[in-house]
């Protein structure tokens, strides 16, 4: 059990890297996907056999939002937006990379470093659970495009919803439903803005939002 | 309490009925008007019935924020603070109700009403909780509800300018209650106020509570918001926050002296050098304006000084163990509390009524009025001689118990404690003087003579429900005036609540000044009397005659000018001159030249000292110092989470390292 649990961990880094190093969009959007379908086998795995029937049913319905229906709206997003491929990050991605491996570093760290109050069953949920958060904040930091800050956002839940298969055994399933169902509301209503946002300014560039902002300058 | 709580219930249901039926032409002024109107009918039984005598009543539930819980209490402080707001909150929507309809094709009227509710429902829970976080609460809606009332004209960069500088300085005076209240907390684990007691430290906590309430209060030099902010509030909502709002700042201050218990002697020192700077300053600033409303404003501020001065005689006379004086003291600045709030609700009410009909607030734009709105002027001429302290109105009794308290302290004390009592009487004489002084200007040079403007030669009274109120006020002021002994005498309860002493103890020297009293109201009846009979006999004997008017003053000019009349600056000249150096009055003089001068110009202008030489010049700093930080802010979202998560990372990795 423990082989399979750090092989989906294994997994799990790995298309944070995908992530952060893809300047296609369709590759994040699927990587976010890949992500979204561990973690509910991440779920399974780490409860190490005694499972609840709603121990079952949580993973199955995380697959399926995460997994299918979120990557099916930005994909849809996307192609009303007409936009194929990030143009140009605010930092190279052989720089997002590089970054990507120190925050690998100070996650394994801070692995060591943290105490829990139960020991989760591998050494390396802690670590990938908060790889995956730092890479959904660098893709935030880093990125222009809207849709692209969508699945930062995403990335950033499916690391939080990992820490929460590593801390608790027990996670209130409605703390985990009521996650799942913000996560849901969110990227549609950003599916929404982005829409609009595109319709307005002919472009999602994020970045051309600043000339609402009421900074003197 | 149960009245209470539906009449709170009746606030926000009106406030947010009139947001629900925005849309709807008069509806949101008729929903929140009724909300007001309900909620205080059920609320001013209880609050007198409680002031009279009957038990106090609380209500105390737990609540789930920190440290908080829904602990209200009925006592007679409350109770007797509350009576104002019921009474003015209500006159005052009605008034607003005809007041805002002009307003109503250019801007929504949801949202004044909404607020309106809000801040109504935001006093009286300030005035009912007795729990430091729901009492902050309530504070910071008060404070928020009041500033996007007096924001509602945003079109104007005055007005903008002014909601700014109420907001900070709001904020400050919450910062120091912050303060304030953490202290008393967390010496004594918990924020409920009868669980506060504090042994060791009052003086601290006395400052903080003296700045913090100060502030709302309006106390000098924590003043400067209120001659921008009530000028540019619609006036119904001028009123209340003049009239009652600020005086949930006086109430803060008496609730925390009675909280912290024995008095320090320097806190009667310091309440009533307070006390005269504000009366003096405020009243001489108020003599210098040329805007009626900030005029007004100022004397907001002169009347918060001698509720602090009567705050303070009392405060000494409890500290040397003076009964009477302490009694008289505390009986007087609290009757002044209500006094001042009837007829600055009044003055601001019959102002409005002169801006609506004239739409300038310019006092030398306007003259001639009295004719052609008799009834705002009979009423500004009543709230004119209440507030300058004449009897037989109101203003006069809640000034004379101060004057008793002060004279029967000096008689008693000796040695340098009668000091603060001789400056009280002497300060209080020279206020009132110069109020009288500057209500006759203002009274005089709008309403008398000939109209200096277009503006007030197209004046035109008013609607019957922006005069009725006034009317309301200016009958409650009479009646206060003349029933001055029933009304003093009843406040026994309150009074002896508020010092700590027994009942029949305060009974006795309140019996005492209502004694002397009822003298002085004889006498103002009387007054009232012969005034009747000489107008009666004056009308007897003009009846068969005819009788025609002419310019006054004629003074042998051919062509008199309403030009040639005394201006508002010219006839408080012979004042504000001895006091220029206080005031710092601004002039602009061109003087006319040659045999026959084809030009010349005077102007004054008396900008606030505080704001002008302390507040601008300290704010200017910080703003300079704060420009430093001002590349932090880019405008770009990625930088912002930037922030956030390195902030985030680098505090978990120091707590982990």
């Amino acid at each position: 059990m423990n082989q399979l649990l750090n092989s989906i961990l294994v997994f799990l880094i790995l298309t944070g890297f995908l992530l952060l190093a893809s300047s296609r969009l369709v590759a994040c959007i699927r990587a976010v996907a890949i992500q979204g379908v561990l973690l509910g086998f991440l779920a399974i795995a780490a409860h190490d056999g005694n499972q609840s029937a709603f121990g079952v049913l949580l993973p199955l319905v995380s697959v399926v939002v995460k997994g299918i229906i979120l990557p099916w709206l930005i994909t849809r997003a996307m192609r009303d937006a007409d936009t194929a491929r990030e143009i140009e990050p605010l930092i190279s991605y052989n720089l997002s990379v590089l970054i990507g491996a120190a925050a690998l570093g100070v996650s394994l760290w801070l692995g060591q470093r943290l105490l829990l109050p139960n020991q989760p069953t591998s050494f390396l949920l802690v670590p990938a659970a908060f790889f995956t958060c730092l890479v959904g904040f660098i893709l935030l930091i880093t990125r222009r495009k809207a849709i692209t800050q969508v699945l930062g956002y995403l990335t950033l839940e499916n690391g939080v919803y990992a820490f929460g298969a590593a801390v608790a055994l027990e996670m209130p399933i409605l703390v985990e439903l009521g996650i799942l169902l913000d996560v849901f509301v969110a990227v549609f209503v950003m599916g929404i803005a982005i829409f609009h946002i595109n319709r307005q300014f002919d472009h999602i560039d994020t970045h051309q939002l600043v000339a609402l902002s009421d900074r003197v300058r | 309490m149960s009245a209470l709580l539906i009449a709170l219930l009746s606030f926000v249901v009106g406030g947010i009925g009139a947001v629900i039926c925005a849309n709807r032409g008069r509806w949101p002024t008729m929903v929140g008007v009724a909300g007001v109107l309900i909620g205080c009918v059920c609320g001013i039984v209880p609050a007198v019935r409680v002031v009279l005598g009957k038990p106090p009543q609380s209500l105390r539930m737990a609540w789930d924020v920190p440290y908080g819980s829904l602990f209200l209490n009925l006592d007679p402080l409350s109770g007797f603070f509350l009576i104002p707001v019921f009474v003015l909150c209500s006159l005052a929507a009605v008034y607003g109700a005809d007041y805002l309809e002009a307003y109503r094709p250019k801007k929504s009227l949801a949202p004044p009403w909404f607020f309106f509710n809000l801040l109504v429902a935001s006093m009286v829970v300030v005035i009912l909780a007795r729990n430091g976080v729901l009492f902050l609460l309530a504070w910071e809606m008060m404070a928020l509800s009041s500033f996007f009332l007096v924001t509602f004209e945003d079109e104007k960069e005055s007005t903008r300018q002014a909601g700014w500088i109420y907001l900070v300085a709001s904020h400050i005076g919450t910062a120091f209650l912050l303060v304030l209240f953490i202290l008393l907390g967390k010496a004594n684990g918990s924020f409920d106020f009868d669980r506060f007691s504090t042994s060791s430290g009052t003086g601290l906590l006395f400052v903080l509570a003296l700045v913090g309430f100060g502030t709302k209060a309006g106390f000098i030099p924590l003043h400067v918001w209120l001659p921008e902010a009530h000028p540019a509030a619609p006036s119904h909502v001028s009123a209340v926050m003049s009239a009652v709002m600020i005086k949930t700042g006086i109430y803060g201050l008496i609730r925390v002296m009675m909280i912290l218990g024995a008095p320090h002697a320097w806190w009667g020192w310091v309440l009533c050098a307070i006390g005269l700077s504000s009366g003096l300053i405020g009243v001489l600033l108020a003599l210098a304006q040329h805007d009626l409303k900030r005029l007004l404003a100022y004397h907001s501020v002169e009347n918060i000084g001698i509720i602090a001065l009567g705050l303070g005689v009392g405060t000494l006379g409890l500290r040397a163990g003076l009964p009477v004086v302490a009694v008289l003291g505390f009986a007087g600045s609290l009757l002044h509390v209500l006094n001042h709030a009837l007829f600055k609700g009044l003055l601001f009410l019959a102002a409005g009524n002169v801006a609506h009909s004239t739409h300038t607030r310019e006092i030398d734009h306007l003259g001639g009025l009295l004719r052609r709105m008799p009834l705002s002027g009979a009423i500004f001429l009543i709230g004119a001689v209440a507030i300058s302290g004449l009897p037989p109105l109101n203003g006069f009794i809640s000034e004379f118990l101060i004057y008793l308290a002060s004279f029967k302290g000096t008689l008693i004390l000796d040695g340098v404690s009668i000091a603060p009592m001789l400056a009280t009487i002497a300060g209080l004489a020279l206020i009132g003087g110069l109020a009288a002084a500057c209500f006759t200007k203002a009274f005089g040079i709008v309403f008398l003579g000939q109209p200096r403007s277009e503006h007030a030669e197209r004046a035109h009274e008013v609607g019957l429900a922006m005069v009725l109120p006034g009317f309301v006020l200016a009958i409650a002021c009479v009646l206060i005036g003349l029933l001055g002994a029933n009304v003093v005498n009843s406040m026994a309860t309150l009074v002896s609540e508020v010092t700590g002493l027994s009942v029949p103890i305060v009974r006795m020297s309140l019996a005492e000044a209502a004694h002397s009293i009822t003298f002085v109201s004889y006498t103002g009846g009387a007054l009232v009397g012969v005034a009747t009979l000489l107008a009666l006999g004056r009308a007897i004997a003009l009846s068969n005659r005819s009788v025609y008017t002419d310019v006054t003053w004629g003074c042998g000019y051919a062509e008199p000018s309403p030009r040639m009349q005394y201006t508002a600056s010219s006839f408080a000249q012979p004042l504000t001159d001895i006091f220029d150096s206080l005031l710092q009055t601004r002039r602009v003089l061109i003087a006319p030249n040659g045999l026959f001068p084809k030009e010349g110009s005077f102007a004054t202008e008396t900008p606030d000292p505080y704001q002008e030489y302390v507040f601008r010049p300290l704010f200017h700093a910080i703003s300079r110092d704060l420009l430093l930080l001002r590349p932090l802010q880019q405008g770009q979202v990625q930088l912002y989470i930037l922030y956030i998560a390195v902030t985030l990372l680098l505090l978990l990795l120091w707590q982990l390292a």
